[in-house]
């Protein structure tokens, strides 16, 4: 099997949170199509040498957040839903703009402050992209 | 149900030095459970009873169904074991070795030992005795993985090796498991290997175990809150504090039974949270054993 995923000891975050990110960013730039059929828990904890009941974690999480669907004996599919890739970008950011207002609060920045920071931010990569 | 592949049950024995007391396991097939311990926690004595190489004072063993020590000849059969200890014939080759053991074992599978000798960079010809340490364990292990045994049991198999050679054992435990009906024990003193493959974990200590989960609930219940108080406040009542430590304004708790809601309860007493931190299994393995020590780190 292909496995294009890293594992990184020194990330803080947890393993299965990491292959969930992994996961969603496949299924995010299409290489894995809404439908089809992904590697079951058991190869790709072979496949990624992690344990298995961290890949089921991982596993139920996504179910959870509706990106997959486990049918029993079936296996794992990518959930039906053509906005996939769009709805997780979407959360992508919520997350980031959440992270960015606590640490905005932490160093005393204001609504304002912030506001501008992420207006010069846009216009930073408009530019390298331009 | 999934049965058990390896259990003990009560289990006691005592040295005039050293004495094992209570030691429970389970493991269910297709899982791989790790032993985390000290030099001297008693891990491998622990694993020499569930052999049957050592007979324990009291309580119950069983391994693949059979009842240690006296079904240990039905249970070998689909046992492999490896351990440092474990000594080869100095002046035989590797494969004179392999020949052996395949005259004993039915179920060995050459062309996976061929293979086997490939990944792990060792020579067929060579004699044991000009072998280095890493080279040694990883011919015993070999001689071990290519009878497919149903569980297989290691004591410390990670220590001493390169890490290109750790790496290639460690991929191979994972192999084992790809199939549902094998089961892995392997004991260590390295968190890091333990954390990565093993599903269940184990913490023993002078001959205790103290404590004992899937490595999932382990990770999650442990958490570090580093808090800002405002002045002549104290850090908040928290569930399972395990270690807490105030400096001035800043304090950090750590708790093993982290929820979300705790933040809100921090909140509420006045402390203002700079970081919830994950732990790794190594600064939780060291709480534990200074906690039931009676010991506080500082």
């Amino acid at each position: 099997m292909e496995t294009l995923f890293t594992i990184s000891q020194t990330d803080g975050r947890p393993m299965y949170l990491q292959i969930m990110e992994q996961i969603k960013q496949r299924v995010a730039v299409g290489d894995w199509k809404s439908g089809e059929k992904i590697p079951s828990i058991r190869d790709l904890a072979v496949a990624l040498k992690v344990s298995v009941i961290t890949i089921k974690r991982a596993y139920l999480e996504l179910e959870r957040e509706g990106v997959i669907i486990t049918r029993h004996g079936i296996g794992s599919a990518v959930a039906d839903d053509a906005d996939t890739g769009l709805r997780l970008y979407r959360e992508q950011l919520e997350k980031h703009l959440d992270e960015a207002a606590r640490l905005a609060a932490l160093i005393g920045l204001s609504a304002e402050e912030l506001q501008q920071r992420i207006s010069s931010a846009g216009e930073k990569l408009r530019k390298e992209q331009s | 149900m999934t049965d058990s592949a390896l259990r003990m049950d009560a289990v006691q024995k005592s040295y005039p030095h050293f004495q094992l007391s209570d030691i429970e396991l389970d493991l269910p097939e297709g899982q791989i459970m790790g032993l985390i311990g000290a030099n001297g926690a008693g891990k491998s004595t622990t694993i020499r009873i569930l052999l049957g190489l050592v007979h324990q004072d009291q309580g119950e063993v069983e391994m693949l169904g059979f009842a240690m020590p006296g079904k240990q000849v039905e249970a070998k059969r689909d046992v492999g074991y490896v351990s440092e200890d474990m000594s080869l014939y100095g002046r035989a080759t590797l494969g004179w070795h392999m020949n052996f053991v395949k005259s004993i074992y039915p179920a060995w599978d050459q062309s996976f030992a061929n293979d086997l000798a490939h990944r792990f960079d060792l020579r067929t010809d060579q004699k044991i005795r000009g072998m280095s340490h890493g080279q040694g364990v990883k011919s015993s292990l070999l001689l071990s993985l290519a009878r497919r045994p149903k569980l297989l049991i290691l004591d410390e198999p990670t220590t001493g090796l390169d890490p290109v050679a750790r790496y290639e054992v460690l991929s191979q435990l994972m192999d084992v498991v790809a199939d549902e009906g094998r089961s892995v024990l392997f004991s260590s003193h390295n968190t890091a290997d333990v954390e990565q493959i093993s599903d269940k974990i184990v913490f023993i200590d002078r001959g205790k175990i103290i404590d004992s989960r899937d490595k999932e609930t382990f990770l999650d219940n442990w958490r570090r809150l580093r808090l800002e108080m405002p002045a002549d406040t104290e850090l908040p009542e928290l569930p399972g504090v395990v270690q807490q430590q105030k400096s001035g304004r800043l304090g950090t708790i750590t708790t093993n039974q982290y929820t979300p809601e705790l933040q809100q309860q921090c909140r509420e007493s006045g402390a203002q949270i700079h970081e919830v931190e994950n732990m790794t299994l190594e600064e939780i393995f060291v709480a534990i054993v200074m906690n039931s020590r009676g010991d506080s780190v500082s």
